[in-house]
C-alpha cells in the first residue's frame, strides 16, 4: 500500500469560474481506478498553500479575482517551494497567465505574475471564444488536445518553456501554439474541465506524481472526446 | 395611459403587426420582431411608451421570469398590468410587452442583467428588483462582479426604490448604491461565487445566513423582509405562510421578493398573497404533462444555481430525465456541468440525453451516478415504467420538449 497521492486545488474561491472543480475530479477518478488512495485539500485565498502535495491544480476567473489570486500566491510562497521540491502542476486560463512574468489586468495594465513559467501574457484585441483543437508536443505522448477557451490573453513564450501543443482550431497562445511545459508544469488556456476532455493529459500528471500507470477503461473519456474532435477538425 | 405622439403610435401599430404576422406564420411568439420592429422606427419608442406608468425591472440569474409572473399577478390587484410575460428580456421584448398593453397603469417587465443600466436609464423605473447573481453561460454572459459594478453604478443618483436580496453578498453590493433599498433575506443556495468580498476581495466570513467581510465594513444588512421555511415575516413581524402552488425553496424565496416588491405599489400581503398562490406554472417550468400513462414534470435548470434548485424541487422517489443541449442560448460551453454536484441523484433511475448527452455522460460517470444514455427523449420517457417522472432540461432542451407537448403552459 503506498501513501496517498495529495492533490491541492488552490483558490477555488478566486478562480474557479468555468467547471474547474472537474480537474480534481477527473485526477482523483482516474486515481482510485488504479487503486491508488487520494487526499485533495482545497486551499481557499485566505490560507496558505501547503508545500507537501504532488500536484497542484490552479483554475480560471474574472480580471480581479486573477490579479487578487497573484497577489496572495507571491505573499504565500508555498506553491513556488513545491514547485521548488518536485511538485507538478496543471494551471488553467487565468491561473496559467499567472505562473509566467506579467499579465495583463483589467485595464489592461501589466500585472507581475509569481515567475514559475518562463511566459508574458498581455491583454489581446478581441476575445477567443470557442471550441480548441491542438497537436500536443510529441515529447509529452497524449494524445490531441480539445477543449474549450475563453479569453483575451495573448501569451509568449520564452526559452525556458516549450508549446503544449500547436493549434489545429482556436487561438491558444496566439501564435499558433497553445499552453506551454517545462519540467512538470503544464499551462493551458483550455479552460475548466480540460482534463475531462484530454484524460492522456491526466494521466501525465498522475505519471509525474506517482511513476508508470497501468491502462484503463477510457469509454465515456473516449466517446466524448471523438464527438467534440469530430465536430471541429476539419 | 396619455396619448403617445404620432411617430410613436405609428411605430407601435407597426410592430404590433409584425408579431401578429410572426405568431400567424408560426414563427415565434412575436415579442422580438415586433419591438424590433418598433424600436426601429421610433427608437425613443421605449421611454414614451414607458412614461406616465407605474414601473417594475426585474432582474438576477436565475427565477426572473418566475418573478415577473408573480409581481404581475400580485399587481392585477391594483389593476392592469403590461408585463414581457414570455421571458423576451432585452428592450425589443420591452417595447413589445408595453405597445400590446398601452392602457396598463402598471408594467413589470423581466430584464437581462447586462441590459438591466440601459434599461432603467430609459425608463426610469420607480421599482427594480434585484434577486441573486450567478455564474451563467460565460461564453457569452459578462463576468458577474462587472455586472454588479455596472448594477451600482446605474442605480447610483436615482430615485428608484430597489427591492433586493441581502442573502446574496453580490447583489447587495450591486445595489447598495440605491438611494433607498428594502432588504429581503431570500436566501442563497449556490454560495460559490460569494466566498469573496466585492468590495475589497477580502474573504467573506459566513454563518447560517449571515455574512460579513474579515477584512473591510461590508456586511449583510438587517433585512425588511424574512423568508423563514415556509413563511415570510414583513416588516412588521407579521407571519405569512406562503402555502404556494409553485414548488421548491427558489420559489418561496422569489415570493418573499414579490410580496415586498407589491407594498412597494402599495399592496398589502393578504391581498397580494392570494395573487400569488394562483400561479401554478410559468411558461412551462414546472408544469406537468401526460405520455402513455407518464406524468411528466418539467424543470428547467440553466446553470449550476438553477440545478441546485430544480434537485430541491425533484422527489427522491421519482425517475428522472436529464437533457442538455449547448446551442447558443444554452452558451456553447459545457464547462458549467462539472460545477454541478450531482451525487443527489444516486439511488435514481437516471435517463440522459439531449444533444450534448456524453459531456453529461462523462460527468455522471466521474460522480459515480449510474445511468442510461438515450438518444432522444422520446425513448427516454418510453424506457420508464408509467408514473411520475421528473425533467430537468436546459433552455434549448427544455424548449424542444415543451414544444413536443404543443408549447405546455
Amino acid at each position: 500500500m503506498q501513501s496517498s497521492l495529495r492533490i491541492v486545488w488552490i483558490y477555488p474561491d478566486l478562480l474557479s469560474t468555468y467547471g474547474d472543480q472537474g480537474n480534481v475530479l477527473v485526477l482523483e477518478q482516474r486515481a482510485h481506478k488504479r487503486g491508488i488512495p487520494v487526499e485533495t485539500v482545497h486551499v481557499r485565498s485566505s490560507d496558505p498553500v501547503p508545500e507537501q502535495g504532488d500536484i497542484y491544480l490552479i483554475g480560471g476567473g474574472e480580471d480581479r479575482p486573477q490579479i487578487l489570486g497573484a497577489e496572495r500566491l507571491r505573499r504565500d510562497g508555498g506553491l513556488q517551494r513545491a514547485i521548488a521540491r518536485g511538485a507538478a502542476l496543471l494551471a488553467v486560463c487565468a491561473g496559467y497567465q499567472i505562473m509566467g512574468s506579467v499579465f495583463g489586468g483589467e485595464e489592461g495594465q501589466p500585472v507581475p505574475g509569481i515567475g514559475l513559467l518562463d511566459i508574458s501574457s498581455s491583454r489581446g484585441e478581441r476575445r477567443s471564444v470557442g471550441e480548441l483543437a491542438a497537436d500536443v508536443d510529441p515529447e509529452l505522448g497524449v494524445p490531441t488536445l480539445t477543449g474549450f477557451e475563453n479569453h483575451m490573453g495573448v501569451t509568449h513564450l520564452g526559452p525556458g518553456v516549450r508549446p503544449l501543443s500547436k493549434t489545429i482550431v482556436g487561438t491558444g497562445n496566439g501564435d499558433g501554439t497553445e499552453g506551454c511545459h517545462t519540467g512538470k508544469i503544464v499551462g493551458t488556456y483550455l479552460h475548466g474541465p480540460a482534463l475531462a476532455r484530454n484524460p492522456g493529459l491526466a494521466d501525465l500528471l498522475l505519471r509525474w506524481a506517482v511513476g508508470p500507470l497501468p491502462a484503463i477503461e477510457d469509454g465515456w473519456y473516449e466517446r466524448l472526446r471523438q464527438e467534440r474532435l469530430a465536430a471541429v477538425l476539419p | 395611459m396619455s396619448q403617445l405622439p404620432l411617430r410613436a403610435q405609428l411605430a407601435s401599430a407597426l410592430g404590433r403587426t409584425a408579431a401578429t404576422l410572426s405568431r400567424a406564420t408560426g414563427r415565434g411568439d412575436g415579442s422580438v420582431i415586433g419591438g424590433r420592429v418598433g424600436l426601429l422606427l421610433e427608437p425613443d419608442l421605449l421611454r414614451k411608451l414607458a412614461a406616465d406608468r407605474r414601473l417594475a425591472l426585474v432582474s438576477a440569474t436565475n427565477g426572473k421570469t418566475t418573478t415577473t409572473r408573480l409581481i404581475t399577478a400580485a399587481l392585477r390587484e391594483l389593476g392592469d398590468v403590461a408585463s414581457n410575460a414570455f421571458g423576451a428580456n432585452m428592450p425589443a421584448g420591452h417595447v413589445s410587452a408595453l405597445s400590446t398593453n398601452k392602457a396598463a397603469p402598471y408594467a413589470v417587465l423581466e430584464v437581462d442583467e447586462k441590459y438591466l443600466p440601459e434599461v432603467l436609464d430609459t425608463t426610469e423605473a420607480g421599482v427594480v428588483v434585484l434577486m441573486n447573481l450567478s455564474r451563467d453561460q460565460m461564453d457569452r454572459a459578462a463576468e458577474i462582479w462587472l455586472l454588479a459594478q455596472k448594477w451600482r453604478r446605474a442605480l447610483d443618483g436615482k430615485p428608484a426604490h430597489v427591492i433586493a436580496n441581502c442573502d446574496d453578498p453580490l447583489v447587495t453590493w450591486g445595489a447598495s448604491t440605491a438611494a433607498r433599498v428594502t432588504w429581503v433575506a431570500g436566501g442563497q443556495r449556490w454560495r460559490e461565487d460569494s466566498w469573496c468580498c466585492p468590495e475589497c476581495g477580502g474573504p467573506l466570513d459566513r454563518k447560517a445566513a449571515d455574512w460579513a467581510c474579515r477584512e473591510c465594513t461590508f456586511h449583510r444588512p438587517e433585512p425588511n423582509w424574512v423568508l423563514d421555511d415556509e413563511d415570510v415575516i414583513d416588516p412588521r413581524g407579521d407571519r405569512w405562510r406562503l402555502n404556494l402552488k409553485l414548488p421548491g425553496l427558489a420559489n418561496r424565496s422569489n415570493a418573499a421578493i414579490a410580496l415586498a416588491t407589491a407594498e412597494a405599489f402599495g399592496l398589502a400581503p393578504h391581498l397580494a398573497l392570494p395573487r400569488l398562490r394562483e400561479v401554478t406554472s410559468v411558461a412551462g417550468r414546472y408544469t406537468t404533462v401526460e405520455r402513455d400513462g407518464r406524468s411528466l414534470r418539467l424543470l428547467l435548470a440553466k446553470n449550476p444555481a438553477g440545478w441546485l434548485e430544480a434537485f430541491d424541487v425533484s422527489s427522491a422517489e421519482r425517475p428522472i430525465i436529464l437533457s442538455v443541449n449547448a446551442q447558443g442560448p444554452d452558451g456553447r460551453d459545457t464547462s458549467w456541468l462539472w460545477d454541478v454536484d450531482y451525487r443527489i441523484l444516486n439511488g435514481r433511475p437516471v435517463q440522459v440525453t439531449g444533444e450534448r448527452r456524453l459531456d453529461l455522460a462523462l460527468r455522471l460517470d466521474v460522480a459515480g451516478v449510474p445511468f442510461t444514455l438515450r438518444d432522444s427523449f422520446g425513448q427516454a420517457v418510453a424506457s420508464l415504467p408509467p408514473g411520475d417522472i421528473d425533467v430537468i432540461a436546459n433552455y434549448t432542451a427544455f424548449q424542444a420538449i415543451r414544444t413536443e407537448f404543443g408549447r405546455a403552459e
